[in-house]
């Protein structure tokens, strides 16, 4: 449970208060809304389904459709099997899934079902009884909710999906993103960047139109976009792959199987996110299209560099806490650290045992001093740091508000989930747009709180 | 309009009924969900978790993986006016380990800690899937918990998979069950009620209890919003169980009036009729003690009324012919619904529950036009296939019901646990129909592609909304 050195001081606690994380089925649901005709499946209870739909809707404000197996007392006892192959039969006829993505919940993981004999079983079924339209394709992924996180659930459907589809092809000088858990402005500014560079990439998976959707005149029961089945089928043609995560273990990563079984060489880097982590992005970038990054994509990060000059008197001394999803941590702290902005406790529920390894990595040369990291944690744990008693900012997604408002700490608010704000699903994260973007907030926030805060009320500041 | 039209699974055609036509009647309801269907229900769990939350001086602890816990923390606007343990997210988030060996040490190191330092006045552990099925003893625990402590450990029976949300009310009114009875009840005015079924959302109880205080009736314990363990031990002293929401609390009330002799009535406090009606039939009960409880409640119905009726007329004028559709967790609240859009001049033209009973299937066809299409535990496919085929003005739901709306160019009502504007009594009325007016009437509807040209939205209202006193009655701080 306790991971660093540090953290020893920290009060072991058997219970779990206000939680940093999510089970790992939800992250599952995220990465299966990433393919195209996909419709993600849970084989469990009815209410797992329902409370993520919840959970999901609230973030992202569109419809979030996830089916279920309802899994009831009579198919826990005597097996799923008829539960899954009618709830299949439904999400394929009526809402046209072209691929339904199915992950294990803790009750059929603890009931244990075996997916492998259950799909076979399927695949009988329809050989007797014909499926009214054509037979989607099935990917499995187990998430054992007592074991792992959100992040896991995420991964491991991304590994899956990549395991499933790949099949032999040419080489056809693709690139293969592994982005992580970003938002759909992340996965659209990805896209943008890779076309810039005259690439053409492959996002496993990119939700950005699935989960921030137009309004359209007549909508289909499933909305459009996704990454398709060909291009999934088409990565082992890939040149190369990136994976954005430094703390994605090998068996959950599609490009660690990609690497091992293609043999599609694998660059990992930390999520792009300031300035040295996007810097890396844009090299990697720069090395498989063999093109410097064009004039426009320079000047932003120029503008961003002049934007951070302007801003270091702002944030000079000022120390922050960061919570959430290890990856994304990683990379906040990165460019807290370049601003001149001093973090000092990292709090994480995922539970990889890289995230103190990650956090070294982009401090290191700039900090005198390591931030407290406390992985495997939750909000209590936080509450009874003494560094989140002094930080000037919390950085983290809205779960983390009840604390700051007790603390009277502004709260930047960046991630996942974003209940108590509106536009979750736009906000960029991502290369030097994003690091320009979260500047801004950033340094907004410790002004309107300096403003507020002031007896005078400046005009100029 | 038939019932084939908006089935899209041919198992669920005894699901939908249409009033009025040759096959009303008798809807198929109370089953589990259909696999792959997308239903908006959740779990056992879900219906214990959501009648337990608000009583405010206790810990819940969820015995089970992360999850349960997660998306349930702080899910309702249950409000509290003193402590707020029941906003804490405590779980003993199990790992591995436990679902092999099993989870009763873990739960029981994790309740005494808990019970230690929190020091509440109650404690109650809800089971999860994985518990129920690894068979760890969660009422042992909690006796033997019970033993050292001064306080009610109380298992909840909440395992998601036995069943639907309904199973989980009942779950938790055998919790609630285990403290009514416990209390001292001297002192209690034979002029006194419990409330049931109000989760005070928005604070809505703390208006109704304004209502019954003004009638000279004592309030022993809010049945669970803002509720507290003590109230509630004692709430077998009250004179009538008053019960809203009664797919929720009616066992309960069952059980009180079989062991404490409680009597109790349904009520609801949605609407205009349904409010008065609410407090008249209470005065009822009381009138032969004290005659003045019912010259009370007229007066308060009278003078809310008043400031009331005004604006109604003129929101009427405005919103006369829309149409609107319902789609709500208990049925209770469909009824008040479709009066209260009568009301305003509108017509309901879809109904729909998540864990409606055939009775309530059968009033709600009484109450509404013929024609109105009745859904037991649709689905997202069906209801906007509905939407798209059926021009309606409006949407009202939860949260898993509001991007179906949206989607679609629909206005939207949110009705359930996530609303923070009160919308019972004659305040809530008023919001209510602020509230319908405010998204109705927007603008943006001119220019959604799917309704261009086909609705003439004008310029919304104002949405300030009336709130109610946040402040408790002194009698309640703890």
């Amino acid at each position: 449970m306790v991971t660093t050195a540090e953290s020893k001081t920290r009060q072991p606690w058997v219970s779990t208060a206000n939680p940093c994380h999510q089970c790992r089925p939800l992250g599952a649901t995220v990465a299966f809304q990433g393919i195209e005709g996909c419709v993600p499946f849970l084989h469990g209870s009815q209410g797992c389904a329902t409370y993520m739909r919840r959970y999901l809707i609230s973030h992202f404000r569109e419809p979030v459709d996830i089916a279920s197996s309802s899994v009831s007392e009579k198919e826990a006892v005597w097996g799923g099997g008829p539960a899954l192959r009618q709830g299949l039969r439904n999400v394929t006829e009526k809402y046209g899934a072209k691929v339904v993505g199915v992950a294990t919940t803790c009750l059929t993981e603890t009931t244990g079902e075996d997916m492998g004999m259950l799909l076979h079983e399927w695949r009988k079924d329809i050989a007797t009884n014909p499926l009214a339209v054509a037979e989607p394709d099935v990917v499995s992924v187990p998430c054992p909710s007592y074991d792992g996180t959100h992040m896991d659930g995420f991964h491991g459907a991304v590994r899956a999906l990549t395991q499933h589809f790949a099949q032999k092809c040419a080489p056809h000088g693709g690139i293969a993103l592994f982005p992580g858990f970003v938002s759909p402005a992340d996965l659209r500014h990805l896209r943008e960047i890779q076309a810039a560079f005259g690439l053409h990439g492959t996002l496993v998976p990119d939700y950005a139109d699935r989960l921030d959707g137009p309004a359209l005149a007549e909508a289909g029961p499933l909305p459009e976009g996704g990454t398709t089945v060909e291009a999934m089928r088409a990565l082992p043609g890939c040149k190369a792959s990136i994976e954005f995560g430094r703390t994605i273990s090998d068996k959950l990563s599609g490009a660690a199987f990609l690497e091992s079984e293609w043999n599609v060489p694998r660059r990992t880097l930390g999520m792009p996110i300031g300035i040295r982590e996007s810097d890396a992005f844009f090299a990697a970038m720069e090395e498989l299209s063999g093109r410097e990054t064009p004039a426009d994509w320079q000047h932003e990060r120029g503008r961003l560099i002049d934007a951070c000059v302007d801003a270091h008197k702002y944030l000079a001394g000022r120390t922050a806490v960061v919570f959430g999803d290890e990856d994304l941590a990683i990379g906040l702290v990165a460019f807290l650290t370049e601003i001149g902005i001093k973090t000092t406790l990292v709090v994480s529920g995922g539970k990889s045992g890289k995230l103190k390894d990650g956090i070294e990595r982009v401090t290191r040369s700039f900090l005198e001093e390591m931030p407290r990291i406390l992985a495997d944690a939750d909000f209590r744990d936080m509450e009874e740091c003494a560094e989140s008693q002094m930080a000037d900012l919390f950085i983290g997604h809205s779960k983390g508000y009840k604390l700051a408002r007790r603390r009277d700490v502004p709260l930047v608010r960046v991630g996942f989930p974003l209940h108590d704000r509106f536009g979750g699903q736009r906000q960029l994260h991502v290369g030097w747009r994003g690091a320009l973007g979260l500047l801004d907030n950033i340094v907004n926030t410790i002004l309107e709180k300096r403003q507020d805060d002031s007896p005078v009320g400046y005009s100029y500041l | 309009m038939n019932a084939e039209g908006i089935a899209v699974f041919s198992e669920r055609k005894k699901q939908i009924l249409v009033a009025g036509s040759p096959n009303a009647g008798s809807i198929s309801c109370d089953q589990p969900s259909l696999a792959g269907a997308v239903s908006q229900r959740a779990c056992v769990f879900c219906g214990a978790r959501v009648v337990l939350y608000p009583i405010a001086d206790a810990i819940h602890i969820v015995h089970g993986p992360i999850g349960c816990a997660a998306y349930t923390w702080d899910i309702r606007g249950a409000l509290s006016s003193g402590p707020e343990l029941h906003r804490i997210s405590f779980s003993t988030d199990m790992q591995e380990k436990e679902v092999i060996f099993g989870g009763e040490k873990k739960l029981e190191a994790a309740l005494r800690e808990l019970i230690a330092k929190y020091q509440p006045k109650g404690a109650f552990v809800y089971s999860t899937c994985v518990a129920g099925v690894i068979g760890d003893d969660i009422e042992g625990v909690c006796k033997k918990i019970e033993k050292d402590v001064s306080i009610p450990v109380i298992a909840v029976k909440s395992e998601g998979f036995k069943g639907n949300k309904r199973a989980g009310y009942s779950a938790a009114c055998q919790a609630l069950d285990k403290l009514v009875g416990t209390g001292d009840t001297t002192g209690i005015s034979p002029l006194s009620i419990n409330i049931l079924g109000d989760f005070n959302l928005a604070g809505e109880i703390w208006l109704i209890r304004s209502y019954y205080e003004k009638m000279g009736l004592q309030v022993v314990a809010n049945i669970t919003g803002d509720g507290r363990i003590d109230d509630i031990r004692k709430s077998h002293g009250a004179a009538l169980n008053v019960v809203q929401c009664s797919g929720a609390t009616m066992e309960l009330a069952r059980y009180m009036e079989e062991k404490h002799k409680v009597p109790n009535i349904r009520v609801s406090y949605f609407g205009i009729e349904d409010m008065a009606e609410s407090l008249y039939a209470v005065a009822r009960h009381f009138q032969d003690i004290d005659y003045q409880v019912m010259e009370r409640a007229k007066k308060i119905v009278a003078e809310e009324l008043k400031e009331l009726v005004p604006e109604m007329k003129a929101l009427k004028k405005r919103l006369q012919g829309k149409t609107a559709a319902v789609y709500v967790g208990g049925a209770f609240k469909a009824f008040s619904l479709i009066k209260a859009f009568r009301h305003l001049g509108m017509r309901v033209t879809l109904v729909g529950s998540q864990t409606g009973t055939d009775a309530d299937y059968r009033e709600i066809q009484d109450a509404c036009d013929p024609g109105t299409v009745i859904v037991d535990d649709t689905n997202p496919l069906e209801l906007g296939g509905f939407l798209k085929n059926n021009d309606v003005d409006i949407l009202v739901g939860g949260v898993k019901e509001r991007p179906i709306a949206y989607k679609l160019g629909i206005g939207f009502c949110d009705h359930n646990h996530e609303r923070k504007i009160a919308l019972e009594g004659f305040l809530g009325m008023r919001n209510f129909a602020r509230e319908v007016a405010a998204t109705v009437e927007s603008p943006i509807w001119r220019l959604v592609p799917r309704r261009i040209g086909r609705t003439t939205a004008g310029t919304s209202l104002s949405t300030d909304f009336v709130q109610p006193r946040v402040e408790a009655p002194a009698t309640k701080e703890t």
